[in-house]
Order: C-alpha cells, then structure tokens, then sequence
C-alpha cells in the first residue's frame, strides 16, 4: 500500500462540540484535529459518552460542531451527502420494506428504475451472501442478517466514506467475527475508506489501519496509533505478538480513560 | 387424558366455536327473557326477528339503517382525512403543536351530549349538526392516536433515510407515512368506535329518521323488540366496521416485529 502521500478524504479542524441541555451546557467534544486519507480503515475506542458518536454524527452531516469546520474532499460538510454512507449499531433497516427494497433505497433515489435497479441490489445482497433472502422482511432475519443487510443497503449507495456506529455491538462473538472478516474482505475489494466505532479494542486493531484513541469527556483525540499488521488478518493474527503488543498498548490508555470517567 | 382433552379442543375449528358461542348467547337470551324479572325488558328472539321482518316489509328499517351509516361514515370520514394531516403537522411543527394540543386535550375529555346544543343553535337540526357531531367526537380520538404514532417514528430510521439521500419529501411519504400507519389503522379504529358510540347522542338531537332515533321512539312505546333489534343492529355494523379495519391492519402492517399494533 501506498504511504503517505494520498489524498485527505476528511478533515477534521479543531472541532468542538456542546449540547444545550436542561443542567446547562455539555461540552462532548473539545478540539479536536484529525485527517483520514483514502482508502484507510480508522477505528475509534474510548470510554463510553466521551463523543464517539457525536463525532461520526457530524461527519456524516447529521449534527453540527459548535465550533471548527469538518471537510469532505476538501468540502465543508453541510448536512448529509452521497459520498458518506453510515451503518448504525442498530440496523436501521426499513421494517416495511422487504430486504431487496431496503438496498434498493438509494440506488432508486438516484434514479435507477426497473431491472437495472433490482440488478445493482441484488449485486450487494450477493456481497453479503443474502440474495435468497430477497423478499423476505427484517423481521424474518437475525441480528447478524440484518447487519449485513444494512452493509448492503449503505454499499449500494456507492458512498467514499463508510461510517458505522458500532455496527457489530449487539451480536455474539461468532456472528462478530465472521461479520469483520466479511467487511474487511469488501474494504479491500471496494477501496473505501471507512470510520469505524467500537468498544471492543480486538476488533479495533483486526481491522483498522489506525486506531484513535479518544479521551473521557470532553472528547479529545488522545492518540493515534499505527496498526502496521498485515492484511489479511486472521484469528491466528489475533496470537501474533505485535498484535499483543499493540492490544496492551491501546487497551492501557483506554484503562486509564476508564478510570477517569469512574472519578 | 389431559392431553388428549387439551389437543381436542385445540382440533375445533374457530367457526365451530363462533355457532356455541352464538348458540349459548341465544339459550342466555331465552332464558333471560322468559324468566321473570328479565321478560320486562328483554323481548325473546323470534319477537325480534318477527319485528326485524315486519319493518325490513313496510321499508322503514333500511332507512334506518342507512341513515345512521351515511351519518357514521361521513362524520368519520371527514374526521380522518383531517386528523392525518393535522397530527402530522402536531408531531412535525412545533409551535402548532404548542398552540394546538391543549385545546384537544380539553375538549377531547368532553362527552359529545355536552356540545350538541350548541352544534344544534349553530347547525340546525338536519343532518348537518348529527355529521358535525360525530366529526368532532371521532376526530378527537384519531388526531390523539396518529399524533402518537408520528412522535413514535423512530429518529434513526429518518437519520438512516437522509444519509441515503431522502430529502424532506421523501422521507415524509416513505417514511413518517409508513412508520405511523399501525397508529393510523388503531386510530380508525378507535374513530369508528367513537363514531358510533356518538351516533345515538347526535340521533338525541331530534332525528326523524336513524337507529338511535328508532330505538329512543320505541322505548317510548315500551316496544322493546324494537329496541333490542335496534341494538343489535348497531352491534353488527361494529363489528363489521371492526372486522373490515383488523382486514387492513393484517395487509399493510404485517412487517411489524411484534404483532398488533400498539
Ligand atoms: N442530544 C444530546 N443532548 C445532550 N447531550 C448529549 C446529546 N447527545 C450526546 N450527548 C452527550 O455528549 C456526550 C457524548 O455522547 P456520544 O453519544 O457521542 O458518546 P459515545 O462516545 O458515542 O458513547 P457510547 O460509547 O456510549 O456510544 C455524552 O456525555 C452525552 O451525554
Ligand atoms: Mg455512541
């Protein structure tokens, strides 16, 4: 992989972010700076309410920071835009609309009609393996389908930037597990660039390229590290020393941030 | 031998169960009506299906029966096509919300009786003031109903339409419309309810014709097959209405994950 020298998807310039809120004002996020270049995997751990989500949020364009600009291909963001897919811990998916309609949602909004519109989605149902499941409706699916389905429906958007709110959260081990080989292995293949949230520091650095670290609140960026493991990455990985090594490394600062927001 | 019981009852098919239950409500009916104290006022069954064919004969009962329909439907009809928008604008605009919702929930704790004169002094007497009243007494309850329902469309779903690139049109019609439509149906079916239960009330406002009218007449003649047919009639057309509402909830809001709404 290339080094350094491409191009900046998102920028991310001293933002602060504030909620008003009835006890007064909550300062979530306090300068924070950060670049994400094409094509990198960024995986975001911290104590939980120390603004991980606030900040995915105003990336993908659905908050505002209170102060400090955030830009898309060099672009300030202003609301939502098609270049910025967002996959949310709780699925999200469209419970009146069967599994194909739900990936079809996007294409259709631009513009596709008829059979080339079922083609494109089913191309993404088949990327996660559900084109059987087609006509059936959330309801039928399980977690880990579903998940998969709103991978799907986010992927059919053709967004640059994937953002995903601890899609993996509510699953079990084994559904988790096989779910970030499968993303990993789309990554590589669709070259996105992907913003990714979790709590779990083993998924962290399976996937990412560079894993920041955030801070208790107010949110800040404490550090960011470098995953330099190989892809592709296996459960053998998972026993590799610089794989220890990194885990004790990251999982110590998150400790501490722990601790912190226990005082 | 429990279990064979149990699996027996279970091989009965639901219409089965629906002729006893009519059957034991009938032998109920009877025993009530020849008995003493109960014969007073309750007429037995073939009284009541002689009247039912001596007035379907001489035409009367259809009127009847039409009236108070034309004047259920219409009340609630215009009562839901103006809840859906209003209560979508109480869920989506604030300040109409604010200004709008107490004046609801005040006069939505007012039985319909305590307005009908003044319905009456404003509408006259015709079918006007009977349509009004049941538009208000239906209206209340739908607007209640759907107003929830839109408050209850879960924000992500709206977040997760915009990132896919819904502007507010799309996500009006293909989101809010179909997140809220389990609220819709439950609120008709509370509307028509209402609709009905105000009807006879509305009649009280000096009908000539209609089912509330019909029985408040023949109490008066102490005809109580008339009444009781009466009675029976409205029971019919509610769960008819009731029937035809639960139809539609099972074709448009079978993706539900837990079954019935609310
Ligand atoms: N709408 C809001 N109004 C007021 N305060 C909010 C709001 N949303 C978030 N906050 C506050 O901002 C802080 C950051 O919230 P955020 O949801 O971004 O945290 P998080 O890192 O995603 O937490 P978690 O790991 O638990 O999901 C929290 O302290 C929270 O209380
Ligand atoms: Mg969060």
């Amino acid at each position: 992989m290339a080094g350094n020298n491409r191009r900046t998807v998102i920028k991310i310039d001293n933002v602060n972010k504030k909620y008003q809120t009835r006890k007064g004002e909550v300062l979530a996020l306090s300068n924070v700076n950060m670049e994400i270049k094409e094509n990198e995997f960024i995986c975001v751990v911290g104590p939980s309410g120390c603004g991980k989500s606030t900040l995915l949020n105003m990336i993908a364009g659905l908050l505002e920071p209170t102060e400090g600009h955030i830009y898309v291909n060099d672009k300030e963001v202003e609301g939502t835009g098609p270049e910025r897919g967002v996959v949310f811990q709780q699925y999200a998916l469209f419970p009146w609309l069967t599994v194909l309609k739900n990936v079809e949602y996007a294409p259709k909004l631009q513009g596709l009609r008829g059979k080339a519109l079922e083609e494109e989605a089913m191309k993404y149902l088949k990327m996660v393996e559900l084109e059987q499941f087609a006509s059936s409706y959330p309801k039928e699916l399980s977690g880990g389908m579903k998940q998969r389905v709103a991978i799907a429906r986010a992927y059919a958007a053709k967004p640059q930037v994937l953002l995903m709110d601890e899609p993996f959260g509510a699953l079990d081990a084994q559904t988790r597990t096989q779910l970030q080989s499968e993303l990993i292995e789309t990554w590589e293949k669709e070259q996105k660039t992907c913003f990714f949230i979790t709590h779990d520091v083993e998924e962290a650095i399976i996937l990412a390229t560079k894993v920041v670290i955030m801070s208790a609140r107010p949110g800040r960026i404490k550090e960011i590290v470098d995953v330099d493991i190989p892809y592709p990455r296996t459960q053998e990985t998972k026993m590799s020393p610089r794989f220890l090594e990194i885990k004790n490394h990251i999982w110590s600062e998150v400790y501490k941030e722990y601790l912190e927001v226990r005082k | 031998m429990m279990k064979k019981k149990k699996g027996k009852i279970a091989q009965v098919p639901s219409w089965l169960w629906m002729c006893l239950s009519l059957l034991a409500a009938m032998a109920l009916w009877i025993l009530i009506a020849t008995s003493e104290a109960g014969g007073v006022i309750f007429a037995e069954p073939w009284e009541v299906v002689q009247t039912a064919v001596d007035k379907i004969r001489d035409g009367t009962l259809w009127g009847h029966v039409g009236i108070s329909l034309f004047r259920v439907l219409t009340g609630f009809c215009i009562g839901f096509i103006l809840s859906i928008p209003i209560a979508i604008l109480m869920g989506w605009y604030t300040p109409f919300r604010k200004i709008v919702e107490p004046w609801i929930q005040f006069v939505r704790n007012i039985p319909p009786l305590a307005y009908i004169p003044l319905v009456i002094t404003g509408a006259g007497v015709g079918e006007k003031a009977k349509v009004i009243v049941i538009f208000i007494a239906s209206f209340l309850v739908m607007v209640v109903t759907i107003y929830q329902g839109v408050c209850n469309v879960d924000t992500t779903l709206i977040k997760a339409a915009k990132v896919l690139g819904a502007g507010s049109k799309d996500i009006f019609f293909q989101i809010v419309i179909p997140a809220s439509t389990p609220f819709i149906l439950v609120g008709a079916r509370l509307g028509l309810s209402a609709s009905l239960t105000t009807l006879i009330a509305a009649e009280l406002t000096g009908a000539s014709k209609g089912l509330g009218m019909m029985i408040q007449k023949a109490q008066g003649y102490y005809d109580m097959s008339t009444v009781l047919l009466g009675i029976i009639i409205i029971g019919v057309i509610g769960l008819v209405m009731e029937k035809f509402i639960r139809f539609l909830e099972r074709r448009l809001t079978g993706w539900q994950e837990t079954t019935g709404a609310q």
